[in-house]
């Protein structure tokens, strides 16, 4: 009865698992696919999508995009956020304010920054996007090094003081290296999602699309194995890096 | 740290969140009041038909509604299926129990789009769903509804938000002592018992702030019924985003995300104060 028991739960969990990653084996698989109709079985393998992407002009141009929004915004994101969770940290506070980027659905801010932003003298365009990027990667970059703060002992900076240490010689001398790992865990987060990202920069790109809106385009069009290729890159880079993340953010 | 100093530190953040987060919101507060012109530009004249329209128009509250019952299908389908899988990993999973956790937090960080994309390719006319039916002969046409209906944006929205809703119920499994499970077994209590009265009261807050985030990810979500949906396929944000775009009619849109917006605040308020409630006793 036990034994039973354990495997209908065994047996459960793992399908849960299974639909959970079926679907990206699926991309995968049929990114070597010789055809241009996604049926099954594949019968021939190939690279050929793969060449085509690298070939598709307007497809890296949106990489290249991607990756410059990406790198500014976390840059931007890191700038704020850093000095924001110390100053959070010893206030020893930590509100739902700082969520509210994360929590409020994507599609409100979006149209929010679109009706908005004209105003501030921003029209549409990656500088929209960049600040659109910004504003919830600060949000991630807070609550992450938040919670290392959180674990840091607390005499190591008094320690410093005593040394006599200036508060900034405290900061980037004792914090700073023990928050390290954090931080390269944020930024590595902070890239992916920026590159993933879909809801805002929607509404507030003009005629150069980042990757995603890219990928979003070929997918209205309808299926072309080249989004299999494009889709599993993204999907082995996006990956490697929020397992890297994972491990840093473990470190202390 | 001087009080001068911490503030200091703070004010960017404050500053950009006031320009670029506050004051977009607060003007979507106030477009919504206001009217357009026979051209569609916004004029600065207050009126709340916006509002009647949403509740007075069979199209939005009726979109709303669907909507919602739709958000609530795609978190409990959520819960149903985080329960096995986070109860194997954090009770069953002796070995390499981190390699498993990874395993459902990897999707949570991962590409909304690839993932979406992957069910055009299994549900398609030609994708490998149909295809394995009609090589295995249980049809012989493809069967049309499973792709660019209702049923495959749901189907979507329950695979992309599956593990908002798993690491919740996960972290709350983990949090139940063993010696209560024990216990409730020395007392008699049958495994079934033992989950539905002992471990299922102890991982509720987990469910339910969970499932909250399902259901606002899914009151938000315009992006899955616009790729995997069909013609008729009509979510709330879906509404927001074509007053927006084609339809035009800035005001109506911001009134309906300005509503979409006291939903998604009402549910997180529940969810919070249901959590905080839990917490004390």
């Amino acid at each position: 009865m036990k034994k039973v028991r354990l495997f209908i739960v065994s047996f459960s969990a793992f399908s849960v698992l299974w639909f959970l990653y079926f679907p990206i084996l699926i991309i995968i698989w049929f990114s070597f696919n010789k055809e241009s109709v996604s049926s099954f079985p594949i019968e021939h393998y190939s690279l050929d999508w793969y060449v085509k992407l690298f070939h598709n002009k307007s497809m890296m141009q949106a990489v290249r995009i991607s990756f410059f929004i990406a790198i500014s915004s976390t840059i931007a994101a890191l700038i704020i956020g850093i000095p924001s969770a110390y100053a959070l940290h010893k206030y020893n506070y930590f509100g739902k304010i700082i969520l509210l980027p994360i929590t409020l659905p994507g599609i409100v801010t979006g149209v929010a920054m679109l009706s908005f932003f004209p105003m501030l003298g921003i029209p549409l365009s990656l500088t929209a996007v960049l600040i659109g990027h910004t504003t919830f990667l600060i949000a991630i970059m807070i609550t992450q090094i938040l919670a290392r703060f959180k674990k840091l002992d607390p005499y190591l900076e008094m320690a410093a003081f005593d040394l006599g240490a200036s508060p900034l010689q405290a900061f980037f001398k004792v914090i700073l290296p023990n928050i390290k790992t954090a931080i390269i865990g944020a930024v590595l987060l902070s890239l992916v999602l920026s590159m993933d990202e879909i809801p805002v920069t929607f509404f507030l790109i003009s005629r150069e699309n980042t990757l995603p809106i890219e990928i979003y385009g070929m997918m209205r069009r309808g299926i072309t194995p080249e989004v299999n290729a494009v889709a599993t890159l993204v999907f082995l880079v996006s990956s490697t890096a929020i397992f890297m993340s994972l491990k840093f953010n473990k470190e202390n | 740290m001087k009080k001068a100093n911490k503030y200091l530190l703070l004010a960017p953040l404050l500053l950009w969140l006031f320009l670029f987060l506050v004051l977009p919101y607060f003007f979507i507060l106030t477009q919504s009041v206001l009217t357009t012109d026979d051209f569609g530009k916004v004029i600065y004249h207050f009126n709340l038909d916006s509002y009647i329209k949403i509740f007075t128009n069979p199209l939005y509250y009726e979109t709303l509604t669907r909507t919602f019952i739709y958000a609530i299908i795609v978190a409990l389908a959520c819960i149903l299926l985080s329960l096995p899988l986070a109860y194997f990993i954090a009770f069953k999973v002796q070995k390499h129990k981190s390699f498993y956790y990874t395993l459902i937090v990897l999707p949570f960080w991962m590409s909304y789009i690839v993932r979406a994309y992957a069910w055009k390719i299994i549900l398609g006319e030609q994708g490998i769903f149909n295809s394995s039916l009609m090589n295995l002969g249980i049809i012989d046409k493809p069967l049309r509804f499973v792709l660019y209906s209702d049923f495959s944006v749901i189907l979507c929205l329950i695979y992309i938000f599956l593990p908002f809703v798993c690491i919740p119920i996960y972290t709350s499994f983990e949090q139940i002592s063993k010696s209560f499970v024990e216990a409730s077994k020395d007392l008699g209590a049958n495994s079934w018992k033992t989950f539905w009265k002992v471990i299922f009261p102890l991982i509720l807050p987990g469910v339910i702030s969970g499932g909250t985030l399902a259901l606002v990810l899914t009151l938000g979500d315009f992006l899955a019924a616009s790729l995997l949906g069909g013609p008729n396929t009509l979510f709330i944000s879906n509404i927001v985003q074509n007053l927006f775009g084609t339809s035009n009619d800035k005001p109506l849109g911001s009134a309906v995300g300005v509503v979409l917006l006291v939903l998604v605040f009402l549910l997180l308020e529940f969810s919070s104060r249901y959590e905080k409630k839990h917490e004390t006793q």
